[in-house]
């Protein structure tokens, strides 16, 4: 079969910015696409603003853009590029929206561009829920009985009807946006109204809480052959969004007769619908018979398609990209096997669960409960031959401390019913502790629903643990139960804990000995490969986990010391995303260069770099000191690489160290040194280079003294924490004292870290590389906002607009210093304070940071690649003085999930709450910033705005935006303080209403009514009666969906920005040719 | 639970524990890629004489229903047959707990009722390998305490299909005025009689070596069964003398041993797989067209299809390894395919082979 040969050039939509409900599984399935596409010889073009992905790499795509995947900007791109075909399907409901938009407004046909792939109608078909609905019946498939409506009084109307508990779902929303459970009519009318904001029209549909969801991924081509490559169960059952699940894969409670009447829906209505493709099919399953009804389909590539391939081993974009060009299933090979064929359906041998990671903490008042629409921020996938040893490692994967499903920390729930029945983040802990409570299976498959057969599993992890427990310590534990712990996914942590290795020794210490035991009684845990045949052909690629669910080897190691482990980056959360799963991408594509064997060490299903493709050998498996150091046991390599990932391998790289593992790069001692606030402080002092003042406290009359010392505001946090958790600037006694008794809960074991705050001050990172303590490559980057804005929140312009040359060269010079004497090797970060010419260090990584795709990218300079070949002792030279020196502007700016997060108060402080960033060139900064906050999703606003100024600084540095707002004809609605000021200062303005004020007009209400096209507003730092009267407009503004900004310097710089130009102004140009 | 432990014909040793009946056992040893559908399997008659490795290591989670529900023509309701047929079972990790609304009782109680044992806990993936590797082998189960000595036979010579097929002719759907398909009982799965008599038609279940020619039908099925086919040979006779009748007219079709015992009569030589396709997710190909299908298999033997006679043509061509999947002849309206359109357990895509019967009737 040959495929399409008109087809030479063809356009690939992104997704943008990571958010939730839309995260790192688009960079994978994107690039995917366009290495499909690359391998037929098709010149790539590519829109994604997303300037830390993979897809948007050099030798990715041809042309890269870094725009925003709207509509205006997508057809500008088309008018240059004219390609011949789009693909839609690989860029979440991002692109998918766009492209309809575009298919409707008749501009793909006016430069006659072809969807390849799934048509748009039938895109249209699953999108619109009334046409989807009339489409099943057409082949007798079941769907929800619901009700599309276009306003409250019909929804109510609707419910009435349908009889609550019922389920109100927007229309065209990614991950469930605006959906949610009502029990009553005042719950619909709440979420109605939220709902009608980001959707014209809503579904109300009778709710089935309680039934099994189970999803199958369907792959069709144009021939009519299918294939469902894999079917998912749901461990929660439906009511908890899928993507807010616990999920397995194959499924395990369903009979050979429920799997395969599903399977064959799917396939129906695949066919029916006309996917070419992939799509995925969600359905409800009766838990008392083989009734269903179909949820939902998904005509694209999804969440669920990157986890299904990356369960199964079937590369679902790829494949889908290749028949969006033309070609059967029958003309495409298995990827893993190589001389089978992609026309078949995957067989595990092995049982998948994937976990969400939630990062629920770090957002004041968000609620916690789990529901139809979806919170999480990433996800992780384990693989065990038990149910039990995957839910284990998984509950390790997501990284929240815990130590697998049992002797995690003691949770405090003061009300077990309740949390069994309304979950949270921590529902499954919630079921560890009623085992404990004494609760049993059926006791807590009445509260929750979940199917028994799940709960039996974890109760046996329960039963063993307690069998554990009673064994008179390590040497009184039996061989038999011993391997039974670790086939049941148990840790040597866990072990140790459980036979009461605590108390008579340092825990770390008991770990070791365990394993010692461990590999004295020759249980060693085995290497499996996964073939997507289960075996019955041998794979020709290493895609691997462990387990102890077996006695033999898939693979022969070498023992050529040619090995170079990479250490990946685990879950996505915020503070540490898809940057990181370039850097590791970046450090695997160095080394194979060199000839070296790359080997991948990482867990997330998001990413690429769990691509089995992407280099010589894929352990997917977690990220544990023990489980790193199995996996080095068997790959004896050359070396590691700790540096490429973010927190998580920076801080095995000491206990690695001491185990004798060769780091590449910086030794462990000088990340230490880094690290521990006490010697980087030392360090700092002894070459004379100044910071904040600072101390580590253990008591409240330490603390005051200190305060007493340096003068409010103080930052406040635990140290060793990932992107400022629980980190707090207090401005008085009240709040430091309301903040401690919250912190010390977070860190009882390590002492406070009380800091200097400085206010207006600029912060400014330095990004390098270093060879043996010498710079070989740098880029200084700077914050739009001042210090208090997390460096991960913040907007940042490379290379420095404003800063003063003194200032750049002490930052270089401060960084000459601190990389000699830490003898760095590889890349590193130093985020500075600045203000006047007086320089401070905050922080120093010896490892890559967040910004280095951002800077690596601008500067068209892989730092990584440079970083990795320091790494393996290559020569390197510096760059060239002049590469420097550019003559345009790349500015990130950060993306925000506040509408996913109900409740949460959407303002930025010291804790990182962004999702994810977008990076965007232009001429100049205004041009740069201007793309990159529409990459976000700001607007321009159309006619009124907003201001709430805070104080009186910030209010100051706003003025001269609301001059221009005037000038360029907006009216301005302001807040009390606010409006006199303005007034004061000759702007004319109208004085809105503080919900707790009297009078007219009233701001909340305003937006209520979207009479307001954009909410400036600048939190102050006191009253409670300011936080909360702020609260209700920042709050009201994201539920309905008006585009807000918080900090003053920002949005003067984003007013300023549209004040000069418009969008559709700006200059389209590819990343190549700037 | 028991010590259990699986040895193979080359030496080689696995170490479990013991669920299901506490004797030991003698068998082919198969594997089985399937990640569902343990009820139907263990009926399948196919797996007379064969112990089953299961791959996907989690068995037992939803439990067995009713295996004594009947329909109205007195076939079981959930099972393939009336009883186990594979000698014993081998799995990763046997659940002991089970969960399904439509559950009677454990897997283990019901293999403990049937007399078949079963092994939990060893590497299955590995074992899966061997055979993969080395091909086929015989193996015995051995169980700690158990004492009885199973029968070692030859797997490759004992007629199978003798011991599992029906001792006299069976009616199903008997109604006035119905077309009547007379089946080859080589160990028909209850799904075949299900699919024809849902279709409306009449089935004449005959004993695999009956001569049927002498019978009143409109058309000629051929079932699946265990086995060698070289040990049928009154039966290709059978079909021989149907299909070399000049004026022979009648539909047929065959599934798997039918396949091959119709290539048989059609001249073709049969050869045994080295391990044999038995999972639900074996890709087909309809030779000549674009339409392909995944299919649930279990056979051992395969046809070789460049040894047919004139007139006889590939049907279906497996995508994997190139193997025949399916036989038809150029003009009469006989066909076969390798693979089970009517699943049960694995993918129904093809069970529009039995409308295509039906249609020909």
């Amino acid at each position: 079969m040959e495929k399409d040969q008109n087809i030479k050039k063809v356009l690939v939509l992104g997704s943008g910015a990571l958010k939730i409900g839309e995260a790192g599984e688009f960079d994978y399935s994107g690039s995917q696409a366009l290495k499909a596409l690359r391998e037929e010889g098709i010149e790539t073009v590519l829109i994604n603003p997303n300037i830390a992905t993979v897809q948007t790499s050099e030798g990715v795509a041809d042309h890269i853009y870094f725009l925003p995947v709207t509509p205006p900007f997508v057809e500008k791109v088309i008018a240059r590029e004219r390609p011949q075909g789009i693909m839609l399907a690989f860029g979440g409901q991002t692109a998918l929206n766009c492209g309809v938009e575009l298919y409707n407004s008749g501009v793909l046909e006016k430069y006659g561009v072809q969807v390849l792939g799934t048509p748009v109608q039938s895109i249209i078909d699953t999108e619109d829920r009334e046409i989807f609905v009339d489409k099943l019946n057409e082949i007798d498939v079941k769907t929800i009985d619901s009700v599309a409506c276009d306003n409250k009084s019909q929804a109510l109307e609707a419910a009435e009807k349908l009889g609550y508990p019922v389920i109100l779902r927007a229309a065209y929303a990614l991950g469930g946006l605006g959906s949610g459970f009502c029990d009553t009519p005042d719950q619909l009318e709440r979420l109605a109204d939220k709902a009608f904001s980001f959707s014209p029209q809503v579904l109300v549909e009778k709710s089935l809480k309680g039934w099994k969801e189970v999803e199958y991924e369907v792959v069709r081509d144009k021939f009519n052959n299918c294939i469902t490559v894999c079917n998912m169960e749901n461990f929660d059952p439906l009511g908890i969004h899928t993507g807010e699940s616990i999920v397995v894969a194959p499924s395990q409670t369903l009979s050979n007769s429920e799997y395969h009447k599903l399977r064959e829906l799917s396939i129906r209505i695949a066919r029916h619908i006309g996917i070419v493709g992939e799509c995925n099919v969600q359905f409800a399953l009766c838990p008392d018979s083989e009734d269903y009804r179909v949820i939902e389909v998904n005509a694209r590539l999804s969440r669920s398609s990157a986890l299904a391939s990356k369960a199964t081993g079937y590369p679902l974009a790829f494949v889908a990209a290749k028949l969006g060009l033309g070609y059967g299933l029958f003309d495409l090979r298995n990827s893993v096997t190589k001389i089978t064929s992609a026309f078949f359906e995957p067989a595990l041998d092995y049982c998948v669960c994937k976990i969400p990671r939630w990062d629920l903490g770090k957002f004041r008042g968000v609620n916690r409960e789990l529901e139809s629409s979806m919170k999480s921020v990433g996800e992780v996938m384990a693989i065990g031959r038990t149910f039990e040893e995957a839910i284990q490692k998984g509950l390790r994967m997501i990284g929240q401390g815990m130590h697998g499903f049992v002797e995690n920390k003691e949770l405090e729930i003061p009300d077990i019913d309740s949390a069994l029945h309304a979950p949270t983040d921590k529902r499954i802990f919630v079921i560890e502790k009623a085992f404990d409570k004494g609760y049993s299976v059926d006791q807590i498959h009445e509260l929750t629903k979940i199917d028994r057969w799940f709960l039996e599993k974890l109760r046996n992890i329960h039963d063993v643990d307690r069998e554990l427990r009673a064994t008179a310590g390590l040497e009184a534990l039996p061989a038999r139960l011993f391997r039974r712990a670790k086939a049941l996914g148990f840790s040597d942590f866990q072990i140790a804990r459980a036979v009461g290795m605590e108390k008579e020794m340092d825990i770390e210490k008991g770990v070791l000995k365990v394993r010692d035991r461990r590999k004295a009684l020759g249980i060693l845990p085995c290497v499996k490969q996964i073939d997507t045949l289960a075996g019955e052909f041998p794979a020709a690629t290493n895609y691997l986990y462990l387990t102890y669910g077996g006695n033999h080897n898939d693979i022969d190691y070498e023992h050529d010391f040619r090995s170079v482990v990479v250490l990946g980056s685990g879950a996505y959360r915020i503070g540490s995303s898809v940057e990181f799963d370039w850097c590791g991408v970046q450090a695997l594509e160095t080394i194979r260069k060199e000839g070296y064997r790359s080997v991948m060490i990482n867990y997330n299903p998001e990413t690429v770099s769990t691509d089995y493709d992407i280099c010589d050998r894929l352990y997917f498996d977690e990220l544990t000191f023990e489980r790193v150091l199995d996996i080095l046991d068997l790959e004896t390599p050359h070396g590691v690489v700790v540096s490429t990932g973010g927190q998580i391998p920076n801080n095995l790289a000491l206990k690695l160290d001491q185990q004798g593992v060769r780091l590449l790069g910086t030794s462990a001692q000088s990340i230490d040194n880094a690290e521990d606030r006490e010697k980087f402080s030392a360090m700092l002092g002894r070459i004379g280079v100044d910071q904040p003042e600072w101390s580590a406290l253990t008591s409240m009359s330490d603390i005051n003294a200190f305060v007493e010392k340096v003068g409010f505001p103080v930052l406040v946090r635990p140290s060793y924490v990932l992107s400022g958790a629980a980190m707090n600037v207090c401005y008085d006694r009240e709040q430091l004292e309301k903040f401690l008794t919250l912190a010390a809960n977070v860190s009882k074991r390590h002492p406070v870290v009380v800091s200097q705050f400085l206010e207006h001050a600029k912060e400014v990172e330095m990004d390098a590389v270093a060879r043996d303590g010498e710079i070989i490559a740098y880029a200084i980057s700077e914050h739009v906002e001042f210090a208090g804005v997390h460096s991960g929140d913040a907007t940042i312009q490379f290379p420095p607009q404003k800063l003063y040359v003194e200032t750049a060269r002490r930052i270089k010079k401060i960084s000459k210093q601190i990389a000699k004497e830490l003898r760095i090797s590889g890349p590193f970060n130093i985020q500075f304070l600045a203000r006047d010419n007086d320089i401070k260090v905050i922080e120093c990584n010896l490892r890559a940071s967040r910004s280095f795709p951002f800077v690596s990218k601008v500067l068209k300079i892989n730092f990584i690649e440079l970083a990795t070949r320091i790494m393996l002792g290559l020569p390197v030279s510096k760059p060239d003085k002049s590469v420097f020196d550019l003559d345009y502007v790349g500015v990130k700016a950060s993306q925000f999930s506040f509408n996913r997060l109900q409740k949460a108060d959407p303002k930025l402080g010291v804790d990182m709450v962004s999702t994810g960033e977008v990076g965007c060139l232009g001429e100049d900064a205004r041009s740069a910033l201007l793309t990159s906050m529409l990459s976000v999703g700001q607007r321009v606003p159309k006619k009124s705005v907003l201001l709430s100024t805070g104080n009186g600084k910030q209010k100051g540095d706003m003025l001269a935006a609301a001059k221009l707002l005037r000038k360029h004809g907006y009216d301005i609605y302001a807040t009390e303080g606010t409006s006199r000021h303005l007034t004061e200062n000759g702007i004319e303005n109208t004085r809105v209403y503080w919900p707790d004020e009297e009078g007219q007009p009233q701001a909340v209400e305003m937006l209520n009514n979207h009479e307001i096209d954009l909410v400036v507003n600048v939190p102050r730092n006191h009253s409670d009666k300011e936080v909360t009267n702020g609260y209700r407009i920042r709050r009201t503004a994201i539920d309905r969906n008006i585009p807000l900004i918080t900090n003053a310097r920002l949005a003067s710089a984003f007013i300023k920005a549209f004040c000069a130009m418009s969008p559709d102004e700006l200059e389209i140009k590819s990343w190549q040719e700037f | 639970m028991k010590k259990a432990t699986l040895i193979l014909d080359d030496g080689t040793r696995f170490e479990g524990e013991s669920f299901g009946y506490e004797g030991n056992a003698y068998g082919e040893v198969v594997f089985n890629t399937a990640m569902t559908g343990y009820p139907e399997a263990l009926t399948d008659p196919s797996y007379a004489g064969q112990i089953m490795v299961l791959t996907y290591p989690l068995v037992g989670n939803y439990g067995v229903p009713s295996t004594s529900e009947s329909s109205a023509d007195g076939i079981e309701r959930f099972m393939e047959s009336d009883r186990i047929y594979p000698t014993g079972l081998i799995v990763g990790d046997y659940s002991e707990q089970f969960s399904h609304w439509n559950a009677q009782e454990s897997l283990s109680e019901w293999l403990r009722r049937e007399k078949v044992p079963g092994i939990t806990g060893i590497d299955t993936r590995r074992l899966t390998q061997l055979l993969r590797e080395h091909g086929v082998m015989m193996g015995r189960i051995y169980i700690d305490g158990a004492t009885n000595q199973p029968e070692e036979t030859d797997y490759n010579k004992v007629n199978y299909v003798d011991l599992v097929s029906v001792p006299e002719v069976r009616r199903y759907g008997v109604g006035d005025g119905r077309k009547k398909v007379a089946m080859i009982d080589c160990g028909a799965k209850n799904n075949i009689i299900r699919c024809l008599v849902d279709r409306g038609v009449e089935v004449i279940r005959v004993p695999w070596n009956y001569d049927f020619n002498n019978l009143e039908f409109d058309g000629l099925f051929i079932s699946n069964g265990p086995g060698n086919p070289e040990a049928c040979a009154e039966a290709v006779e059978n079909i021989r003398k149907f299909i070399d009748n000049p004026e022979e007219k009648r539909p047929l079709m065959g599934i798997c041993m039918g396949n091959q015992l119709l290539a048989k009569a059609a001249g073709a030589t049969i050869y045994k797989l080295k391990y044999g396709h038995r999972s639900h997710n074996q890709p087909v190909r309809m030779e000549g067209t674009e339409r392909c299908f995944i299919t649930s298999q279990n056979h051992g033997f395969a046809v070789e299809p460049s040894t047919l006679r004139d007139g006889w043509e590939p049907y279906f061509t497996n995508m994997n390894d190139g193997s025949n999947e399916g036989i038809r002849h150029r003009e009469k309206p006989w066909f076969s395919s390798q693979f089970h359109p009517e699943a049960s357990g694995g993918p129904v895509d093809t069970e529009f082979l039995f409308d295509d019967f039906i249609k020909l009737l």
